[in-house]
């Protein structure tokens, strides 16, 4: 039972990253039917800022309380995500808003490969170390163990999603975003500038990317130009699983996705005889894509995708 | 470009002229290359396996309309298949079942021979590449069944996890049976052996190949099977392009609806589509793993599904002639970089500042971007067909008048 | 009943909330020109995609009867109902648009023809035989509809009225019992309908059933042996077109009236 309870510990913390992530995922399908191949790359652009500031303030201000310079890196990563990301969307994707699908796509991949290669040539290849700032007490629940950089990351994940639902759901950027997600010509005549709206979305994919991308470095203890490449893909099958183009489907997606994860990876031995080992723990993510695109396309909470006729 | 044609149904003596010109060239260059040292040659070898590759995807992508991001795969069951049908493999195998379950070793054992339990199998090439090429197919139709009712970037990411999960198995289908030994990877692969002779040399005779007392470099005698192969693949796939099951692919990609509606059964057309497209991966993956002489999960990573996938956009979507040339532009793209440029910046810098491979990654990255941009048909695409009115002229009005 | 060559009844079609078709039911001699005519939104478009295979039609009742030519056909598939004979022109014109005009009407043909992998790369005679009796059949179909000259012209480039002879050839190189055509005069003047007007009538001569859906009201009484009027999903009239025309409920609902 305790491995039970650790395995959904695990996913939850797992899953808060996945959701943070699928959210830009799914913000930017909602409104321009596309997959921004790049977004987990964006994540470890976020990871990457956000260590060098670490490691300016060790060297300028030393002794700073952990939580306050893990603060300060988030801080300082999300404008650096927030440009980098509207960016893309300037450059690569607006001018092939009505190309066939095959070329924004491959337009994407071509980014994802750039902003590796800008990560390898500014910070080399190798893995890099982060900092171990909060304290590695580890807190008991339950018979299970959790560290407080996970309770943190918990924390943000929570604040995050919930800070995001209510601008979406009470201000007027949210309903500009929820309007051009439904139908993008109709909100223009309504006087919505899409443009905009589009470049929030990026924005602010980007910023829960960039709390995304510190909080993976703090906990994994360690980041490299490839660290984006995977969970991004994962995210992208959570917010499919989920419900693409939909928020709170993202959030859900990315938590169920993670707690499948966690158990999968800590029972497929038993399950399969020993056969197959928690290596494969990264298949289910796709293993779980297909099954959802095959059973029950629209995902869990229904997708909610413009209407682009 | 504007000299060279394989427009054979409009300009037939040009084309041919292009042809044999080149056929030419391509005889003649591994004499010349090897003035230079054996590497050039070892490296359009395998540039000539890409170029397959590129070639067998361009159904998939260009023919047929279908973004697989996961092709590499195919090149993987390819070279995997003959790793462990063609090389000592099999006996770690055996090895591995015995624990298992002794009963299934002893009648492998009964049917193949005592010999298997040390030596492994080793299939000739003649049955290797079929069975490369059929058990290829086989997974492309079983990769594919899943997709057939997904739009475009669903099918991407589907077929890029598909991608995922054959190399995460390939990477750990060592226990507890040994198929494909783990990251390691599998030693020791034969090379291909024609008429008796191995393509590898015989030991001793430092890799030359003696053909009837005419001797040349193991990468040279490799280097016209693979053209040969090559130049079968596409003449294959142009054959496939235009007949009823290249238009019906050509349908399918720019009216689905529209093609069900004429009668295509869609579904049978789409399995063929990456059958066929996977069978030739397949078979350019035996050829690798007998002519590297090892394969290991690195060499199938979604990295490498991008980079065919980038000859094909590159070169030219759904043209042969394109895809061709951008599988021979990017696959002898990183070598030149590496030597040409880091030499370059050292004389001119006094110290190499950006790296071979972060360069070429740079230079795909910008490619691809860059391409789809500005010429999204690809370097070298499709010639606009004859008849097109280029602009709206007294010609039409004259050709209507007379209708009229 | 063996008479009719398309006997379809009880046809209900729902959209979430919306019951866009309810008990429609349609019935064609051979060698008729039939029309379905009705207010936009009528569900004439819906009618059609249900008896060609695009949608499901609604379980209801008993889900609907499907015959053709006397046999019963599935409309589970559009391709299944292409090989059984009914083949469609679309109200957007859904040409192939990188292809020549000549290839669209080749693919026509595909169901009709079976060389596969083998006859593709190899060539042999049987699959030459084939290719060739493919190329020469749309040739003329071309000539048939009128575009023959421009056999060699990408489709997108075509001039709307020949995009949509294109699409007639492309339907009739299946070879179908029942050609359904999705408004094929949108759009034209005057003299294109004439024209149309004119190939109809030999494809109808040429032994091909037609089934219309116009807006065009004066096109459709003077083509049409019969026609159908429906109105918000239900058939409200059928009948020769002097009926129709006289028929109070259809001027209603073209007119308003007391709804």
């Amino acid at each position: 039972m305790e491995t039970f309870i650790q395995q959904i510990l695990n996913g939850l913390v797992l899953g808060s990253m996945y959701a943070l992530i699928a959210l830009g995922y799914t913000m930017v399908y909602g409104v321009l039917n596309l997959i921004n191949f790049a977004h987990g790359d964006v994540l470890m652009i976020g990871a990457m800022v956000g260590l060098s500031i670490l490691r300016l303030l060790d060297s300028t201000f030393p002794g700073l309380p952990g939580g306050v310079q893990l603060a300060i890196a988030i801080v300082g990563a999300i404008p650096v995500t927030m440009l980098v990301n509207v960016l893309i969307e300037r450059i690569a994707y607006r001018r092939l808003r009505n190309a066939p699908r095959l070329a924004p796509l491959i337009t994407a991949i071509g980014v994802s490969i750039l902003l590796k290669t800008f990560a390898m040539m500014i910070w080399g290849r190798s893995p890099l170390p982060f900092p171990q700032l909060l304290s590695s007490e580890p807190i008991m629940i339950g018979g299970a163990v959790i560290s407080q950089t996970q309770v943190l990351l918990l924390v943000l994940a929570t604040v995050a999603m919930f800070a995001l639902a209510m601008l979406v759901e009470k201000t007027r950027i949210g309903r500009a975003m929820r309007a051009v997600a439904e139908n993008p010509r109709v909100a223009g005549l309504m006087g919505v500038d899409s443009n905009r709206v589009i470049v929030a979305t990026f924005a602010i994919g980007a910023a829960l990317a960039a709390v995304a991308g510190v909080m993976w470095g703090a906990n994994y203890a360690s980041i490299q130009f490839e660290t984006g490449t995977v969970p991004g893909m994962k995210a992208f099958c959570a917010a499919v699983l989920g419900g693409i183009g939909n928020i709170y489907g993202a959030m859900i997606g990315g938590i169920v996705l993670g707690i499948i994860e966690s158990l999968g990876a800590g029972y497929i031995g038993d399950l399969t005889g020993g056969f197959l080992g928690s290596h494969y723990q990264d298949i289910f993510a796709f293993v779980v894509l297909i099954l959802v695109l095959t059973v029950r396309p629209s995902g869990i909470m229904g997708e909610r995708v413009a209407d682009r006729a | 470009m504007a000299f060279l044609t394989f427009d054979t149904a409009h300009k037939p003596r040009q084309s041919y002229a292009s042809m044999a010109v080149l056929l030419a060239a391509m005889l003649v260059f591994p004499f010349v290359a090897a003035q230079f040292g054996n590497s050039w040659v070892r490296i359009i070898d395998m540039a000539l396996l890409y170029i397959m590759l590129a070639l067998g995807l361009n159904i998939v992508v260009g023919f047929a309309g279908l973004l697989d991001l996961g092709y590499i795969a195919f090149f993987a069951v390819g070279a995997y298949l003959t790793g462990l049908l063609a090389s000592p493999q099999f006996a770690a195998l055996l090895e591995s079942v015995i624990s298992y379950h002794p009963a299934l070793q002893d009648a492998i054992v009964a049917t193949f021979g005592e010999d298997v339990r040390t030596n492994g199998i080793h299939l000739s090439v003649w049955a290797i590449v079929p069975l490369a090429g059929l058990v290829a197919a086989l997974f492309g139709a079983l990769l594919g069944a899943p997709t057939l009712k997904l739009r475009g970037d669903y099918l991407a990411i589907v077929t890029l996890g598909f991608g995922e999960i054959i190399r995460i198995f390939m990477n750990n289908l060592n226990d507890p049976i040994n198929f494909t030994n783990g990251p390691q990877g599998i030693n020791l692969i034969d090379p291909i052996r024609i008429f008796g002779v191995s393509l590898a040399g015989e030991a001793g005779s430092k890799a030359t190949v003696f053909i009837g007392g005419f001797g040349m470099p193991s990468v040279n005698a490799y280097y016209f099977l693979f053209l040969l192969l090559c130049i079968a693949t596409i003449f294959m796939t142009s054959r496939l392009q235009h007949s009823r099951l290249g238009r019906a692919w050509v349908a399918i990609r720019e009216d689905e609806i529209a093609a069900k509606a004429m009668g295509i059964n869609t579904r049978n057309v789409k399995l063929l589509a990456f059958s066929m497209g996977a069978s030739f991966g397949g078979v350019a993956g035996a050829m690798f793993a007998a002519f590297q002489g090892f394969v290991s999960p690195e060499s199938f990573s979604l990295t490498e599904s991008i980079s065919v996938l980038a000859m094909v956009v590159l070169g030219g979507i759904g043209h042969i002639p394109g895809v061709v040339l951008g599988g021979v532009l990017l696959a002898a793209l990183p070598e030149v970089l590496r030597h040409v440029v880091e030499p370059a910046q050292q004389a001119l810098f006094g110290k190499v500042l950006i790296e071979a491979e972060v360069l070429r990654q740079l230079l795909y990255g910008l490619a691809l971007v860059l391409i789809m941009l500005n010429r999204p048909a690809g370097l070298w695409p499709s010639p606009i067909k004859e008849d097109r009115p280029v602009a709206a002229t007294d010609k039409d009005e004259k050709e209507e008048g007379a209708v009229a | 009943m063996n008479e009719l060559i398309l006997n379809i009844s009880g046809v209900n079609k729902r959209f979430g909330g919306l019951q866009a078709l309810t008990e429609v039911g349609i019935r064609i001699a051979p060698g008729q020109i039939y029309g379905l005519i009705g207010p936009n939104g009528a569900g004439k478009t819906t009618f059609f995609n249900v008896i060609t295979g695009l949608y499901q039609p609604d379980k209801g009742k008993s889900g609907g009867t499907f015959e053709l030519d006397g046999k019963p056909y599935s409309p589970s598939a559009p391709h299944a109902v292409a090989k059984a004979g009914i083949a469609r022109t679309f109200q957007n014109i859904r040409l192939f648009g990188e292809m020549t005009a000549l290839e669209n009407v080749m693919v026509g043909r595909h169901v009709r023809t079976h060389q596969g992998v083998f006859g593709a790369i190899f060539r042999h005679a049987a699959a030459r035989r084939e290719e060739a009796a493919i190329r020469a059949r749309a040739q003329e179909l071309l000539d048939f509809v009128g575009i023959g000259q421009f056999g060699n012209r990408t489709a997108r480039y075509l001039s709307y009225g020949d995009q949509r002879r294109l699409e007639i050839a492309r339907a009739l190189a299946t070879e179908p019992k029942l050609l359904a055509l999705d408004e094929p005069a949108a759009g034209m003047n005057a003299t294109e309908k004439l024209a149309l007007r004119e190939l109809l009538v030999k494809i109808r001569q040429a032994g091909v059933t037609i089934l219309l859906i116009e807006h065009d009201v004066k096109l459709m009484m003077g083509l049409c042996d019969r026609i159908s009027v429906l109105e918000y999903g239900k058939l409200i009239a059928e009948g020769q077109p002097a009926e129709i025309q006289k028929n109070q409920a259809v001027i209603e609902a073209y007119l308003g009236g007391a709804h």
